[in-house]
């Protein structure tokens, strides 16, 4: 661990919450009893922010909202009053009366959009500000379409999965091996995207502990739906518990089946493309898959991540996701369950 | 041919002559060959109408797919192809060409002209515009539409990353719509410039007018961008070059920079005619001229000009440096004032004004309510720091159909009803009318206000399914009823369309007491458009004593023109006469250099380019014969017999 000495820099702050999410008033109003089914759970929703960037431009939303609803009242307002009192067919009428026009549709405009642009300038400032260069870092590389997940100085990488220290400001440097995506955790920070040939930072800061959903937001091509990724925000020696063990070989078979199952995964065709440190697995081309058993999901958010599902993305991954770079796999009957087994005990 | 009275002034002789020179043949040859702009105008509109229908039935296949959670009616491919197409056709092949149809059919029209300065040229643009639209259409059928999105994004529109036909034909079939819309481009400049009627000075022009002279220059100078970014994606994907291949230095923002410059004023290019159809059609149902014409004028031009200075807001999340941010937002920002502006004056004009409440004020209404809430938005947009969180989401999606279609739709839908008497000679059924107006509002209103919402919740955009996280899947249920209640009031208004033709009563020359000069001449109008070329006095031509005299006992044969196919010529600023110029006959040319055209970018597309090479010298060929100096024909000037 000496070489990620951001990582051991501070101690986790006290992960309660600074503000509470201010609830929907006009929205819930608005919508009713449909937005209320539609609040159900915790969304990875721009206006349930848990971090200090989304948290900021949820204020900022507000502060608009609140301005644009004045605006729209006032435009109907006037257009109700012309519908309701204004009505007739009698001679034309000319004439220019302009200052109506120019004061309300410009003058007084004018005036809020300077001091809306002020704000916005102001959040602005406030996202880009660049982590310290002694902060954590993670590197995040978008594929056709999973995210591949390292930290400098350790060895080991993970997918569509990336865990942080909670209260801390992590460095995320992001790069894409193919097209452009776009990096988005709705709840902590807004977008940034991944160029081609060209590396982008941005940073997260959790401020209080859980699992947030993030999504390739820049469209990518055929599963563009299916990548997304989980943030995992965890005080901080959990969080160094979980570094050490991406540092170290993956989990040894114990049963018989586990040992039958990894047989036919380094002998097999799964060790030309997959990784398992430790073994002599070390294919590039997919995901590393040496923690898979502990992932939320299979295919970057496509299925839930348990044995049956397991099953069949190894046998045919395309009828679930169809277009991933994985060709159907023809493991017999006999083996299959033991693989299945192997790797869901690497954790 | 409606010639029961002559106008006063008018000779019966002077009336036939007119009719003999402006006839077309009327068979299979003279519908080929046909230079009329109003019947140009026409075919722009009922084409661009069916590309319409295209384009939503992809719509509705889409929100039938996302009416819940991992639905499986559709595959992957098929969606990405079908949302593709839908934005690339309503953009290129439905909203332009159909606000380009409006302003074939009336710009000469409302300046007091007898055709486009460039009739051939005009009748050239629509066969380009057919071919181009076929061609991308076409494509569908065959699973090789294209499939990057609207704005095909490098590198995913790469050869490497995009094998098969797909962005061959998105390129290919964007620079041959482009030559179209350029060619209509010039004409409407020239037009409005050079062939107003006397006395139409500048400050008398309708705002109509203005608006698609502005969008016109905004198509002279952004088009370019785009024709330059496609031709480099295709050389990329033939011919091995590398300008958005950042492993052999080229660079993909290369891609959205081009992309935006052109696509920023694009938004503007389909709106700002919208904007000049509500001037046109609000005076007739508030009994007002519209408050604050300069103002207006004013804002065209400042929209025209702001609009090449906001691209990059389409690239807030690009990691561009901070200060390039600051200097976009407050472009962005700033440029709600001239449209605000608009609004405000189109209020005034109602509340100064009596409402007589039809159809079209019904549509004009709809789409302040809805472009409001769409400006809203958007300058909510122009804020980087928000932008960031909610572009790519659903938010964006709602954003941009509130402006898409309430500043072009609803101001189309009002211009249809509006001017369906004078171009085709009938009434529209009223309540048919108000019925589709309710559907089309609400039902557009339930699509797209949820996706605000579901945006919100995080829902990114392009996705052809998604997992069922909570908010999204009830709203995303609630948009796709709307997008049905949309389509059925679309429907009606072309139940309505139809059952005017067929059924609808004969339409006065002016059934709406309306100001601008294409209510001066029949419904519809006679081939040469007015008998006497009309003198105008005021804003407000129509409405204005002076102009009826003119066009009438004052008749004078400098203004009735009867000997030849002719027109007047008047000076850019004050309109003031200066000679009659002969317009060309109907002619198969246009339709011959736009099929020859169609050989040469097919032939491209698969490949073939012996063939194309032997397209592209008839092209050239064609545009010799076309242009080779003709000896005096027989209608090049006044004072042949």
């Amino acid at each position: 661990m000496d070489t990620t000495a951001g990582m051991t820099m501070s101690a986790a702050r006290p992960a309660g919450r600074r503000r509470q999410p201010r609830p929907l008033p006009v929205l819930t109003a608005l919508c009713g009893l449909a937005l209320l089914a539609g609040c159900g759970g915790d969304p990875p929703s721009v206006l349930n922010p848990a971090g200090t960037g989304a948290a900021r431009v949820a204020n900022l939303w507000w502060l608009l909202f609140w301005i644009s609803l004045a605006v729209v009242a006032e435009v109907m307002a006037l257009l109700i009053w012309a519908l309701v009192f204004r009505r007739g067919n009698v001679r034309v009428r000319h004439g220019q009366p302009l200052r109506f026009v120019t004061i309300a549709g410009a003058g007084l405009p004018f005036v809020i959009l300077v001091a809306v642009y002020g704000v916005g300038l102001r959040d602005l400032a406030a996202l880009a500000v660049d982590p310290d260069p002694d902060a954590p870092t993670v590197e995040v590389t978008g594929h056709k379409w999973w995210w591949e997940v390292r930290y400098p100085g350790a060895s080991g990488a993970t997918a569509n999965e990336i865990h942080i220290p909670v209260g801390e400001r992590v460095k995320v440097r992001l790069r894409t091996d193919d097209v452009l995506h776009s990096f988005w955790v709705p709840q902590l920070m807004p977008k940034t995207d991944l160029i081609a040939g060209e590396t982008r930072e941005t940073w997260l800061r959790a401020e209080r502990a859980g699992r947030y959903r993030g999504q390739c937001a820049e469209y990518c091509g055929t599963q563009h739906a299916h990548m997304a990724f989980l943030v995992v925000a965890e005080p901080r020696t959990d969080f160094d518990a979980w570094l050490t063990r991406l540092n170290a070989p993956a989990r040894q078979p114990r049963t018989e089946a586990e040992r039958r199952g990894q047989q036919a995964f380094v002998q097999g065709t799964c060790a030309a493309c997959h990784a398992v440190r430790g073994t002599g697995a070390q294919g590039q081309v997919g995901p590393d898959l040496s923690n898979v058993g502990s992932r939320w999901s299979l295919g970057a958010g496509a299925v839930p991540n348990d044995a049956g599902h397991l099953g069949g993305w190894i046998v045919n991954s395309q009828t679930v996701k169809p277009g991933n770079a994985m060709p159907p796999q023809p493991v017999g009957a006999a083996a299959l369950p033991d693989l299945i087994t192997y790797l869901r005990s690497l954790d | 041919m409606v010639t029961t009275s002559t106008p006063p002034g008018v000779s019966r002789v002077d009336l036939a002559r007119l009719t003999e020179h402006w006839a077309e043949p009327r068979s299979l040859r003279g519908w080929f060959s046909t230079v009329d702009h109003k019947r140009i105008g026409r075919r722009y509109l009922v084409t661009a109408g069916v590309f319409f229908v295209l384009a939503g039935l992809s719509a509705l296949a889409m929100r039938t797919q996302l009416a819940r959670p991992e639905a499986g009616l559709l595959s992957p491919e098929e969606y990405n192809q079908l949302f593709t197409m839908h934005g690339t056709a309503m953009i290129f092949l439905f909203a332009t060409p159909m606000l380009f149809g409006f302003g074939n059919y009336l710009v000469p029209l409302m300046i007091g002209a007898r055709d486009m300065a460039f009739p051939r040229l005009n009748a050239f643009g629509y066969w380009v515009f057919l071919f181009a639209g076929l061609f991308m259409w076409a494509s569908l059928p065959f699973g090789a539409a294209p499939n990057s999105g609207w704005f095909a994004y490098a590198p995913l529109n790469s050869e490497q990353h995009n094998p098969g036909l797909h962005m061959d034909v998105y390129a290919l079939g964007l620079l041959f719509l482009g030559i179209s819309t350029t060619a209509a481009s010039i004409n409407f400049i020239v037009t409005a410039l050079k062939l107003r009627a006397p006395g139409m000075s500048l400050n008398r022009v309708p705002l109509f007018v203005w608006a698609i002279v502005a969008t016109a220059f905004m198509v002279i100078f952004a088009l370019p961008a785009l024709n330059l970014d496609n031709a480099m994606l295709f050389l990329d994907r033939r011919f091995d070059t590398h300008f958005f291949d950042p492993s052999a230095g080229g660079n993909v923002l290369l891609w959205q920079h081009l992309f935006w410059i052109f696509g920023h004023p694009d938004v503007y290019i389909i709106v700002m005619p919208g904007l000049g159809i509500v001037s046109a059609v609000l005076p007739a149902f508030t009994r007002r001229g519209v408050v604050g014409y300069p103002l207006i004028v004013l804002s065209i031009v400042a929209i025209a000009i702001i609009s090449f200075g906001v691209w990059v807001h389409h690239m807030f999340a690009t990691g561009l440096p901070q200060l390039s941010y600051s200097f976009f937002s407050a472009a962005s920002t700033i440029i709600t004032i001239p449209s605000g502006l608009q609004i405000f004056a189109w209020l005034a004009t109602m509340l100064l004004g009596r409402l007589i409440i039809r159809v079209p004020l019904l549509f004009v209404v709809g789409f302040i309510v809805t472009f409001v809430l769409g400006g809203v938005t958007g300058t909510m947009f122009a804020l980087t720091a928000f932008d960031q969180q909610v572009t790519d989401t659903y938010f964006v999606v709602a954003h941009f159909h509130y402006v898409l279609i309430g500043g072009a739709v609803f101001p189309m839908l009002a211009g249809i009803y509006y001017w369906l008497p004078k171009i085709t000679g009938r009434m529209y059924h009223e309540g048919l009318g108000r019925w589709a107006f309710w559907l089309v509002f609400a039902g557009m209103h339930v699509t797209f206000f949820p996706m605000h919402l579901y945006g919100l919740f995080g829902m990114p955009r392009r996705v052809y399914t998604y997992a069922s996280e909570p908010g999204w899947g009830g709203w995303n249920l609630v948009s796709t009823i709307g997008s049905y209640v949309l389509a059925l009031g679309l429907l009606l208004v072309l139940v309505g369309v139809v059952h005017a033709v067929r059924r609808g009563r004969p339409a006065p020359p002016d059934p709406w007491r309306a100001d601008t000069l294409e209510w001066a001449t029949t419904s519809p109008p006679e081939p040469y458009n007015f008998p006497v070329l009309p003198r105008v006095h005021s804003l407000h031509p129509v409405w204005d004593e002076r102009t009826a005299e003119s066009t009438g006992e004052g008749a004078t044969a400098d203004r009735i023109l009867s000997e030849g196919r002719n027109t007047l010529l008047t000076s850019e600023l004050d309109a003031r006469v200066e000679r009659p110029v002969p317009m060309p006959e109907s002619t198969l040319k246009p339709l011959v250099l736009a099929a020859a055209l169609l050989v040469l970018f097919a032939a491209l597309l698969v490949a073939w380019y012996p063939v194309a090479a032997v397209a592209a010298v008839v092209v050239a060929a064609t545009i010799a014969v076309w242009l080779w100096p003709a000896g005096p024909s027989r209608t090049s000037g006044v004072a042949t017999p």
